[in-house]
């Protein structure tokens, strides 16, 4: 069955019409051609697809089409501004936090979430927020140090 | 660091975070091409089963299904592998293991096919499974590739001095067993390619997450019977290898390279991670024996090595992970008496194959573990210990080879990390705290008494039961590939008449950090800035083959190769300016901050950007291409005597562990790593290949472990693998100890498995000084902490336990 759903994609309104029990995460990236936002596990354990809805961090892989209507949701295509990198991007490199990069962008999005809620976490704060994000190459110390390093 | 570097050594930010930070880096999976199909793969619920007949029919007529791809579409060979054949592309006879492929369909939509798949019936007898690797090599068991006479892929034998008088000579011996597991690469991007049918007739073009293009290549061309040249495979941007996207890699490329030209069109394979962890091969896991004979004084006078290794269902990397193991099986340790016999055994179980530390953590464990019980039993400190044994500079390694021409530091990074983390005081201290001792008086009662097991009454002040540890390991490990293959690299360095400069290398960026490491030896020799730099994607129709981006090589061999590709370019611009400013010949400039400078009789300076126009005004070239070749090793197979390696790099690290005695629970409080990586190039990078690699090794030591059931994986997704996350390790400092060598861009050797290979012991040897007592079997989950076994699942279904 196809449903219309609307809500607000990095700032843009937009409408998508599509079957029902299609993930958020699908949307994404084979719709809406945004392939930042990746798929490691599909049962909401790697992080990978992490995006934010309604300033929450969510795996898009566990968010149905149904349930974006009238939602607001960043992913991470979204986070420069005027061609700036953000804060948490710009550390992410500066410390390097990025080796292959497949989790940096579900990470980058825990850490933009936490900051939302949180403008001065502390390591374990930190270390809370990105549980959820697995990361097999950096051993996370320079993500923590990134993210500590940022502001929103 | 070295001051007279302009940039290397330095902390350099990644040429490819910008891209990665924002999302727009390609993935295989975020790669499509217009018209692109899709395929999925067809399995049989077992481990080794006689194939009887497929039937078709359900589907051959379903418009949702445009082919159904077996091996009788294989134009070339069907059975692949980097040493022996002995791998199908699509199983034809027998199925060996549960990840075997007997087909694959294509389609429009994965969901339909997904559906379709279950409609291929396919008849098959069952055959008994062999699981246990000890029992390969009975008379009785099954053989899993009936075409050879036994189930042994490969024995290695080491012979060094005579083993019986060594043991007599020996005023104490220990013998022990120890095991590890299973282990996933848990890169966080599954395997996806997608094949691309050419203009050219018969040619065909690979893009996908492939650790080695080059092998790659080489194994499409063998299936579709086509030159090397008509294969093109080009890398997309790597989400984590490991040494694990390279057999998988090499046969879903063919698959997809089979479908794309029948169909005419591109193919795309792409894994669930379930399927990833199904097919994909992990490391092995090794029985080791070891005795050790030596004297009071410490010495140790003979080592007695067994090694089995599980290689699973095929060879694969078998016979090259297993030579590295029985060329280091005995640690850094001079002895003067050895034997040593590696043997890898077919099983039904997953295949084994690469994966970082390539046959070097198992007896690391192993032997690093005897160590400290030696040291114990001998009433000296694990340090003292290594001491007394440990390689120095001219020591002659177990294959009688002799250690020179580098610095063989290993003391140095051993009393470094003895230093810094304090580690005598502290390990006497907890070693020699009188709870230990007397557990069973202290109210503590033990199930059993061997068991760490308490009785209710002792959980409920837990905290008495928090324990400190310590521990150390150390090792010495063979740079690149040894006498396991041919060693060279290319990388071709293309200048441009306004200064900025294409690099391509014949190695990958596997997400390590190569393209970074290589422009910053080109921009050192160059004196360029780095945003000048342009790395281009590894292609296998731009660059020659480089062989494979293993054995922690691509730093010492594509290092060298850019390196020699930019002193060439150097050398002519050198020669051009001799000539222009009417210097003598032998002139000297730096090359810096994108200008050059000559500082003799009349100073003079030119900016790098308008010396390139000059000489491209003059005709003369700009670019490149430099080869490196690793000086020649060698071996002799019956007794295990040779120059395995040409050079060699040590580390050590240091675990602090605490240990609840009351749950069996281990947390890494503190975990100290010094290497020698002969050079740092980049900081920053050498910084994150420890912190990644340690926990990696972390999670070898504490929690990873893939559980054939007869031949089948219960931990298929990250529900039940665990890897580390980050609340799981604690602080991780890492130190280097630069050392001299001839070989590498300014005697650059290895780093990434080096920081992975010690973890584990390091951490047994922590929680042997916490519980005072030895565990022998990794994992040191909770139940090997707390019941002495491993327990293991029942069925396969999630959530049982
Ligand atoms: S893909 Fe969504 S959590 Fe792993
Ligand atoms: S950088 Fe590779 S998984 Fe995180």
């Amino acid at each position: 069955m196809k449903i219309k759903v609307s809500f607000i994609l990095n700032g843009l309104q937009v409408t998508v019409e599509t079957e029902a029990h299609r993930r958020l995460l699908d949307l994404l990236r084979d719709d809406l051609n945004l392939t930042g936002t990746k798929e490691g596990c599909a049962i909401g354990e790697c992080g990978a697809c992490t995006v934010v809805m309604n300033k929450l961090a969510v795996n898009s892989c566990l968010v149905l089409a149904g349930q974006i209507d009238g939602a607001e949701i960043i992913t991470i295509e979204g986070l420069m501004k005027n061609g700036a990198l953000h804060s948490l991007q710009q550390k992410f490199i500066e410390k390097g936090a990025v080796q292959c990069g497949f989790c940096t962008p579900g990470m980058i999005m825990s850490a933009y979430a936490l900051l939302l809620s949180n403008k001065n976490p502390d390591e374990e704060e930190i270390k809370e927020a990105i549980a959820g994000n697995l990361c097999r190459c950096t051993g996370y110390k320079q993500i923590i140090e990134a993210i500590a390093d940022s502001e929103i | 660091m070295n001051d007279s570097f302009s940039i290397v050594g330095k902390k350099v930010f990644r040429q490819d975070a910008y891209a990665k930070v924002t999302g727009q880096a390609k993935f295989a999976d975020d790669i499509n091409f217009p018209g692109q199909l899709f395929a999925v793969m067809v399995r049989i619920a077992s481990a080794h089963a006689k194939i009887k007949s497929i039937d078709y029919s359900e589907v051959i007529n379903d418009s949702r299904l445009i082919k159904i791809i077996d091996h009788s579409n294989i134009p070339g060979n069907k059975l692949v592998g980097p040493i022996r054949n002995d791998q199908p592309i699509f199983c034809f006879d027998k199925v060996v293991t549960p990840g075997d492929v007997i087909c694959m369909l294509i389609g429009e939509n994965v969901d339909d096919l997904n559906k379709l798949k279950r409609k291929v019936k396919i008849d098959f007898e069952e055959l008994p499974v062999l699981n246990d690797p000890l029992k390969s090599l009975e008379e009785n068991s099954p053989l899993i590739h009936p075409e050879f006479e036994n189930n042994l892929i490969i024995h290695y034998p080491l012979r060094k001095g005579n083993i019986e008088k060594g043991f007599a000579d020996s005023d104490y011996i220990i013998e022990q067993t120890y095991r590890t597991a299973f282990v996933e690469h848990a890169y966080i991007e599954p395997e996806a390619v997608i094949a691309i049918p050419q203009e050219t007739p018969n040619s065909v073009k690979i893009v996908g997450s492939i650790q080695n293009p080059f092998t790659c290549r080489k194994v499409v061309a063998s299936v579709l019977n086509y030159p090397l040249a008509n294969v093109r495979v080009i890398q997309a941007e790597l989400g984590g290898s490991f040494g694990g996207k390279d057999d998988t890699m090499n046969i879903l490329s063919a698959r997809a390279a089979i479908g794309a030209m029948i169909t005419g069109r591109p193919v795309k394979i792409k894994y669930t991670r379930e399927e990833s962890i199904l097919e994909s091969y992990k490391r092995h896991p090794y029985i080791l024996n070891y005795k050790v004979g030596a004297k009071a004084d410490g010495k140790i006078t003979a080592m007695k090595i067994d090694i089995i290794a599980d290689g699973g269902a095929y060879s694969s990397m078998s016979p090259f992970v297993t030579w590295r193991s029985v060329v280091q099986a005995t640690g850094p340790y001079e002895i003067e008496n050895v034997q040593t016999d590696v043997r890898a055994v077919y099983t039904n179980n997953p295949y084994t194959g690469a994966m970082r530390g390539f046959g070097s953590p198992q007896p690391i464990f192993a032997v690093e573990s005897i160590m400290d019980e030696l040291a114990i039993k001998l009433n000296i400190t694990p340090d003292e210990i290594r001491r007394r044994n440990c390689f120095t500079s001219g020591s002659f390694t177990a294959s009688g080879q002799k250690l020179e021409k580098h610095d063989v530091n290993l003391i140095k990074v051993l009393d470094t990390a003895v230093q810094k983390s304090g580690f005598k005081e502290k390990w006497i201290k907890y070693h020699s705290l009188q709870e230990f001792k007397s557990l069973e008086h202290k109210n503590l009662s033990f199930n059993d008494a061997d068991s760490l097991i308490l009785k209710e009454q002792d959980y409920l002040n837990n905290q008495n039961y928090l324990r400190k540890g310590i521990g150390l390991a150390v090792s010495y490990r063979g740079c690149s590939l040894g006498a396991e293959g041919i060693d060279a690299a290319a990388a071709y360095l293309s200048l441009q008449n306004d200064g900025s400069l294409f690099l391509l290398c014949g190695l990958s960026e596997n997400g390590q950090g190569l393209r970074t490491t290589l422009s910053i030896v080109a921009a050192e020799v160059l004196g360029l800035t780095l945003d000048k730099i342009i790395y281009l994607d590894q292609d296998t129709s731009l660059i020659p083959d480089s062989g494979p981006t293993v054995a922690s090589r691509a730093t010492l061999m594509g290092g060298g190769a850019v390196k020699n590709a930019a002193v060439e370019i150097r050398n002519r611009l050198e020669k051009l300016l001799v000539d222009e400013w009417n210097l003598a010949g032998d002139a000297v400039f730096t090359f810096a901050n994108d200008k050059v400078k000559y500082f003799g009789g009349g100073a003079k300076e030119i900016s790098f950007n308008e010396l390139c126009a000059l000489a491209y005004k003059k005709g003369i070239s700009l670019s490149a291409m430099g080869w490196y070749k690793g000086p020649d090793v060698h071996w002799n197979e019956e007794t295990g005597q040779g120059s395995a390696y040409f050079t060699y790099v040590y580390g050590c690290q240091v675990a602090e562990v605490t240990l609840n005695m009351a749950t069996g629970e281990v947390f890494i409080d503190n975990l100290i790593a010094v290497h020698n990586p002969g050079r740092v190039i980049n900081l920053l990078g050498a910084e994150g290949q420890v912190y990644g690699g340690v926990t990696q090794g972390a999670g070898y030591a504490l929690w990873e472990e893939i559980n054939s059931e007869k031949g089948f994986i219960k931990e298929l997704n990250f529900d039940q693998y665990l890897i580390p996350t980050a609340k799981d390790v604690g602080k991780i400092k890492p130190y280097f100890i630069e050392g001299r060598d001839i070989y590498g861009p300014w005697g650059a050797k290895s780093l990434g498995e080096p920081t992975l290979e010690l973890t584990a012991a390091a951490i047994a040897n922590a929680v042997r000084n916490a519980a005072g007592k030895r565990f022998f079997n990794l994992p040191l989950n909770l139940e090997e902490i707390f019941l002495g076994k491993k327990l293991k699942a029942e069925s396969l279904n999630r959530g049982s336990a």
